[in-house]
C-alpha cells in the first residue's frame, strides 16, 4: 500500500487505541462500578413454546440479598415493545416473555440482588408454572398450510414475503440454452464476541437522566430507548467511551437495556446485567441469519449468465427486530461483480420457535455471496469449463465504470481483472492445479476454492423503505467537531462507540492529514450521547467513509477558518493567503505570515483582529450525509443503495482428509482492493479477521438445535471457534482503486473477508469431493458431515 | 473466608466467599480488571493470568486456591505507569488486536512462553496462543507481534523472568 501524494493516511502507522488495551485499560462496561449498584439475573423458559401461568416469586424475594424479581407482566404495562423494522404490530418484541415464551432460553423473569451470583442461586427458586404449546423450528415447515403460529395474532409465521423483478428475467431464462438450479444452505451462526453483551443503568431522579454504560454497536439507541421507557431522549445519556469487547454486528442489546432502565427507575439503583455465555449464546437475542437459497440461473455456451432468479426464504426466530432487513441490503450487490443483466429476487422472512436474530457482519451480504458463487461454480461444471474462466468472462470490466446493476444500484469503481492478475502474479493458477492434482495422485481429495464478491460500504441503507414503505428514511449521517483551545491544543469528537476498528485513529489521521499536522497530537474523545452531535454507529462498513468524511469536512472548515483570520489580520485577499502545516503566509511574500499560535491568539483573544462579525474561537463541526445517499426507491423496487463497493477475491487450495473427513487449508491467497486505505494495519486485521470469522461458519459454527426445540451449541466446547490452530497463513494482496465518492478515495473494509471465505472454502470442499461425484452445499461442512458423506461415496464406488 | 494473596509481588490480605473464583476477586476485590471473563467455562482464555509463571484460566480457580502462589496479571507488565513493556510494544507494533478484550491474556500467554524460550518458531508461537481465542484479528498480527517481541528481546539481551 502506497502512501502516494497522502501525509499520514495509507503510512504505516500505529493504532492509538491499541496503548490502552496492551496495558489491560480499556474500559469495558464490566469494569464500571457504580456506588451501590445491584446485580441481574435472569430466569428462562424451558420450552420452545410455552405459556406462563403463573410465577411464584416468594421463595426468591426471601432470600438475603435479593432486592426485586421482575416479570413481563408488570414490565409490558410500563413500557412499549421494542422499536422493530418492518411494520408487523402484531409481533411485538419485549424484554421479558408476556403472557407467552416463544423459544426455549427466553428471558421471562429478572432477579436483582447484592451480587450476581446472589441473583442467580435466587432465579433457581423462582417457581413458574408453563403450560407447553406446539412450536415449529424449521423455516420451510413454518410457512407450510397447518403450521403452528409462533405469534397467533398476526395469523401467518411470514413476517416478509416480497418478489423484485429487474429487468427481463422471462425473456433472458426463455431464451438462455442453459440453466441450473441449486439449493444453498447457509446454516445458523453468528459473530459470537468473547465479551458477552453488558450494561449498567442509573437513574437520576433529581435530573431525569437514566446514565446507560453498555457494549453497544446499535444505531438509534437513544432513541430506541427513550421510546420503549416512554421518556425523552434528552433523559438518557449513554456513555460512548465504553470500550466494546467485539461485535461485528450484534451487540443490540435494547432489550437488555430497557429491562435495565426499567429497573433503575423503578428501584432507585445503578443495576448491572452482564450476560454470562449461556444467556449471551441463546436468550441474548444475538444469533445470525439462518438462510436457504433457492437459486436459479440462465446461461449460454460461453458460461455467460444471463438471469438469476433466487428466493432467500430466512429463519429469523421468534421475534423481529432488524433482522428481516437482512434480505434487502444484498440488493445492493444482488449480481455480485457480474454482469448479470436480470434478477428476480424473492425476500421472505418467516418467524420460528428460535432464538431472536441480530445484524451480523455484512448483513446478509455473506449469506448471499455463498449463493452466487456455488452457482458460478456448477456453470462452469455444467459446461466443463474452468471456473475462474467463467468467472473472468462474467466480470465487470474496468472500463464500463459507474455500472448499474438491475436492481438499480451504481458500483462506484473496480478494477477486477487486475485484482485477480495480480493474486494470480506469484502463484500461478496452473501451478495450483498441477499442486491440487498431485495432491489427488497422492490419494488424497483436494480442491481449489475461488470466491470473487463485493463489499458494499457506507450505509445507504435504503433497503429499510425498500422492504417496508412506511419507512422512508432517507438520510444517513456521521459527525465530527473539532475544537483548538485557548493554548492551540486540538480535540476532536466522535460520536458513537467502537468495538475495535480503531476509529479514534481514522479521525486523528484523516484531520492530521487535511490539517497538516502530525495525527499524534490531536486528541479524539467520544462524548455522552446528550453531548454530541447526530451519528450512526460503525455498522455497514461506514465509519471510513462516513467517520472519515465528516472528519475531513470539518478539518476543512477549520483550516478555512484560520486562513480566513489570517488574511485578514495580513491585510491580504483571501487567494493570496495560502496555509501550510498550521501556518499561513501571503504566495507573493512568504515571509509575511501567521503562525498556529498567532492564530489562536487572533481568534482566542484578539476580537478586534478578527474579519467582521467572525465568531470568535476555533470550533467547527460537520455532520455529514451518505454519499449518493438520499433517494427514496422507485415503484418497481429500484434503489441507489451504499455509496461504494470493494472488492476481495479468494484463491485457496485444500486437503480433506479421505477417511476422516478433516479438512486442511494449505493455501489461502486474498486480492483485495478497497480503494485508499486510511490505516492499512486496522483493514489488514479486519481482513483477515473476517477470513477467521468465514472459516467458522463454513467448518465448525451452528447454533443447532435438537427436534424439541433445545438450542444444543450452547458453550464454547459445543458451538467452535476457529483457534489459531484452524486458522492458515493468509497473504493479502492489496489493489487500490480509489472510490470517487469518498474525501480520500476510501471505500469499506470492516466485513472484508467474511464475505467471500465461506462461498471460497464451499467451492473449494465441492472441488475435493467432486472426483467421488457428490457435493455439498449446507453450511457448516463439518468434519463429522464431510466424513460420511465420503464414506458413502466411496462405498457407491465400491 | 480469609486469604492472602501475592498479585504483581504485592501481598493481599482479603475476605472472600468460598465460591469466589480467581477472575471475580482478581477483577471485584483487587481492582484488577485486565483479566476478563469470557466464557467462564475455561474455553477462551480471556481471564488469563500467570501463577507461578504458569499461565491459568483464572475463571476455574477459586481464589483460595491461589494462596501461596505468585500472581501476574497483566497490570503486573508494564515498568512503570504509561511505559510499555516489549512484548506490550510489539502488540501496538503489529497492532496485534482489534478490540482489545483478549488481549491482556494474549500477552501474558506470550511472557510465559518468551519466558521459557526466547527464539520460538511460528508453529510454537501458534501453539501457544491455542487456548486463547481471539474473534478479530484471524491471529496473524498476534503471531507477528510476539515473535517481534522475542527478537527484541533477545537483541536486547535482557531475558524476561518470572515469578515463580
Amino acid at each position: 500500500m502506497s502512501a502516494g501524494h497522502h501525509r499520514y493516511v495509507a503510512t504505516n502507522r500505529r493504532v492509538r487505541e491499541d496503548r490502552r488495551f496492551v496495558a489491560g485499560k480499556g474500559q469495558f462496561v464490566a469494569d464500571i462500578d457504580l456506588p451501590n449498584m445491584k446485580h441481574v439475573a435472569l430466569v428462562t423458559c424451558p420450552y420452545a413454546a410455552a405459556r406462563i401461568k403463573s410465577i411464584d416469586k416468594k421463595a426468591a424475594l426471601a432470600t438475603p440479598g435479593v432486592h426485586y424479581v421482575l416479570d413481563g407482566a408488570e414490565l409490558a404495562a410500563a413500557t412499549l415493545p421494542l422499536m422493530t423494522g418492518l411494520d408487523t404490530p402484531n409481533v411485538p418484541r419485549r424484554p421479558l416473555a408476556f403472557e407467552v415464551a416463544r423459544y426455549s432460553g427466553e428471558w421471562v423473569a429478572a432477579v436483582v440482588a447484592d451480587t450476581r451470583a446472589l441473583a442467580e442461586d435466587a432465579a433457581e427458586a423462582i417457581e413458574i408454572d408453563y403450560e407447553p404449546l406446539p412450536f415449529v423450528l424449521d423455516a420451510e415447515q413454518a410457512i407450510a398450510p397447518g403450521a403452528s403460529l409462533v405469534h397467533e395474532p398476526h395469523g401467518s409465521n411470514v413476517l416478509l414475503d416480497k418478489t423484485f423483478v429487474w429487468g427481463e428475467v422471462d425473456k433472458d431464462f426463455a431464451t438462455s440454452p442453459h440453466k441450473l438450479s441449486l439449493r444453498v444452505k447457509w446454516a445458523r451462526s453468528s459473530t459470537v464476541p468473547i465479551e458477552t453483551f453488558g450494561v449498567v443503568a442509573s437513574w437520576d431522579p433529581w435530573s431525569d437522566i437514566l446514565d446507560v454504560y453498555a457494549s453497544i454497536q446499535m444505531p438509534r439507541y437513544t432513541d430506541q430507548i427513550g421510546a420503549a421507557l416512554k421518556i425523552a431522549g434528552s433523559s438518557v445519556r449513554v456513555h460512548y467511551d465504553v470500550d466494546v469487547g467485539g461485535s461485528y454486528g450484534v451487540k443490540r442489546g435494547i432489550k437488555h437495556t430497557v429491562l435495565c432502565g426499567y429497573l433503575a427507575r423503578r428501584l432507585g439503583f445503578p443495576v448491572r446485567l452482564i450476560e454470562d455465555r449461556l444467556e449471551n449464546m441463546r436468550g441474548g437475542d444475538a444469533h445470525g441469519p439462518e438462510r436457504l437459497f433457492d437459486i436459479e440461473v440462465a446461461f449460454d455456451n460461453d458460461g455467460i449468465v444471463r438471469s438469476m432468479k433466487m428466493r432467500a426464504l430466512e429463519n429469523v426466530g421468534a421475534y423481529a427486530g432488524r433482522s428481516p432487513f437482512q434480505l434487502g441490503k444484498p440488493i445492493g450487490a444482488i449480481v455480485g461483480p457480474y454482469k448479470i443483466r436480470s434478477v428476480q429476487y424473492r425476500a421472505m422472512a418467516v418467524v420460528t420457535n428460535k432464538t431472536t436474530q441480530e445484524a451480523v457482519r455484512g448483513f446478509g451480504q455473506a449469506p448471499t455471496n455463498l449463493a452466487i458463487e456455488r452457482v458460478m461454480d456448477e456453470v462452469a461444471n455444467v459446461l466443463g469449463l474452468d471456473p475462474l474462466e467463467v468467472r473472468r468472462r462474467n466480470l465487470i470490466r474496468s472500463d464500463e465504470f459507474p455500472y448499474q446493476i438491475p436492481s438499480g444500484t451504481t458500483y462506484d469503481s473496480g478494477n477486477y481483472e487486475t485484482v485477480i492478475a495480480k493474486v494470480l502474479a506469484d502463484t500461478s493458477y496452473d501451478e495450483l492445479k498441477k499442486e491440487r492434482d498431485r495432491l489427488r495422485a497422492e490419494g488424497n481429495l483436494a480442491g481449489i476454492g475461488i470466491a470473487a464478491c463485493l463489499e458494499p460500504s457506507g450505509g445507504n441503507a435504503t433497503f429499510e423503505a425498500l422492504l417496508n414503505p412506511a419507512n422512508t428514511t432517507s438520510t444517513f449521517m456521521d459527525s465530527c467537531r473539532i475544537n483548538v483551545d485557548g493554548l492551540g491544543a486540538i480535540t476532536a469528537t466522535m460520536h458513537t462507540t467502537s468495538s475495535g476498528q480503531g476509529h479514534e485513529t481514522l479521525v486523528g489521521t484523516v484531520i492530521g492529514e487535511v490539517l497538516q499536522l502530525d495525527p499524534d497530537i490531536i486528541r479524539v474523545t467520544r462524548p455522552d450521547s446528550l453531548n454530541s452531535l447526530p451519528s450512526g454507529t460503525p455498522v455497514a462498513s461506514r465509519m471510513a467513509i462516513m467517520l472519515g468524511g465528516a472528519a475531513f469536512h470539518a478539518a476543512h472548515k477549520l483550516k478555512m477558518k484560520l486562513t480566513t483570520i489570517a488574511a485578514h489580520d495580513l491585510g491580504i485577499p483571501m487567494e493570496r493567503a495560502v496555509y501550510e502545516r498550521g501556518e499561513v503566509y501571503d504566495r507573493n511574500a512568504p515571509d509575511k505570515r501567521r503562525s498556529w499560535m498567532d492564530l489562536v491568539a487572533i481568534a482566542h483573544r484578539n476580537y478586534h483582529r478578527m474579519p467582521q462579525d467572525f465568531e470568535p474561537g476555533l470550533a467547527v463541526e460537520h455532520i455529514y450525509q451518505v454519499p449518493t445517499g438520499g433517494t427514496l426507491p422507485t415503484k418497481d423496487g429500484r434503489v441507489q443503495m451504499y455509496p461504494c463497493f470493494s472488492f476481495e477475491f479468494h484463491l485457496l487450495l485444500l486437503a480433506i482428509d479421505p477417511d476422516l473427513g478433516v479438512p486442511e487449508i494449505l493455501r489461502y491467497r486474498l486480492g483485495h482492493d478497497c480503494g485508499t486505505q486510511i490505516n492499512p494495519k486496522i483493514v489488514r486485521g479486519m481482513t483477515l479477521g473476517g477470513i477467521a470469522h468465514g472459516i467458522g461458519a463454513a467448518f465448525y459454527e451452528e447454533f443447532a438445535y435438537n427436534d424439541d426445540g433445545q438450542l444444543i451449541a450452547q458453550t464454547f466446547m459445543d458451538y467452535l471457534l476457529p483457534s489459531s490452530q484452524e486458522v492458515p497463513a493468509v497473504d493479502i494482496i492489496d489493489h487500490e482503486t480509489p472510490s470517487p465518492h469518498t474525501v480520500l478515495g476510501q471505500k469499506g473494509s470492516g466485513e472484508s473477508g467474511y464475505l467471500g471465505a465461506p462461498a471460497a472454502i464451499a467451492n473449494a470442499v465441492n472441488d475435493a469431493l467432486r472426483p467421488l461425484g457428490v457435493s455439498i452445499n449446507t453450511l457448516p461442512l463439518k468434519i463429522s458431515k464431510l466424513g460420511d458423506l465420503i464414506a458413502e461415496a466411496q462405498a457407491k464406488k465400491g | 473466608m480469609r486469604i492472602e494473596l501475592e498479585v504483581n509481588s504485592v501481598t493481599y490480605a482479603l475476605d472472600v466467599e468460598e465460591r469466589t473464583t480467581l477472575l471475580d476477586c482478581l477483577r471485584d476485590a483487587l481492582g484488577l480488571k485486565g483479566a476478563h471473563a469470557g466464557c467462564e467455562h475455561g474455553v477462551c482464555g480471556a481471564c488469563t493470568v500467570l501463577l507461578d509463571g504458569v499461565a491459568v484460566r483464572s475463571c476455574l480457580i477459586f481464589a483460595p486456591q491461589a494462596e501461596g502462589s505468585a500472581i501476574t496479571t497483566i497490570e503486573g507488565l508494564s515498568p512503570s505507569p504509561g511505559e510499555l513493556s516489549p512484548i506490550q510494544d510489539a502488540f501496538c507494533e503489529t497492532h496485534g488486536m482489534q478490540c482489545g478484550y483478549c488481549t491482556p491474556a494474549m500477552i501474558l500467554v506470550a511472557y510465559a512462553l518468551l519466558a521459557d524460550n526466547p527464539s520460538p518458531t511460528r508453529e510454537e508461537i501458534v501453539e501457544a496462543i491455542s487456548g486463547n481465542i481471539c474473534r478479530c484479528t484471524g491471529y496473524a498480527q498476534i503471531v507477528e507481534a510476539i515473535a517481534l517481541a522475542a527478537e527484541r528481546i533477545r537483541g536486547a539481551n535482557r531475558p524476561l523472568e518470572l515469578r515463580k
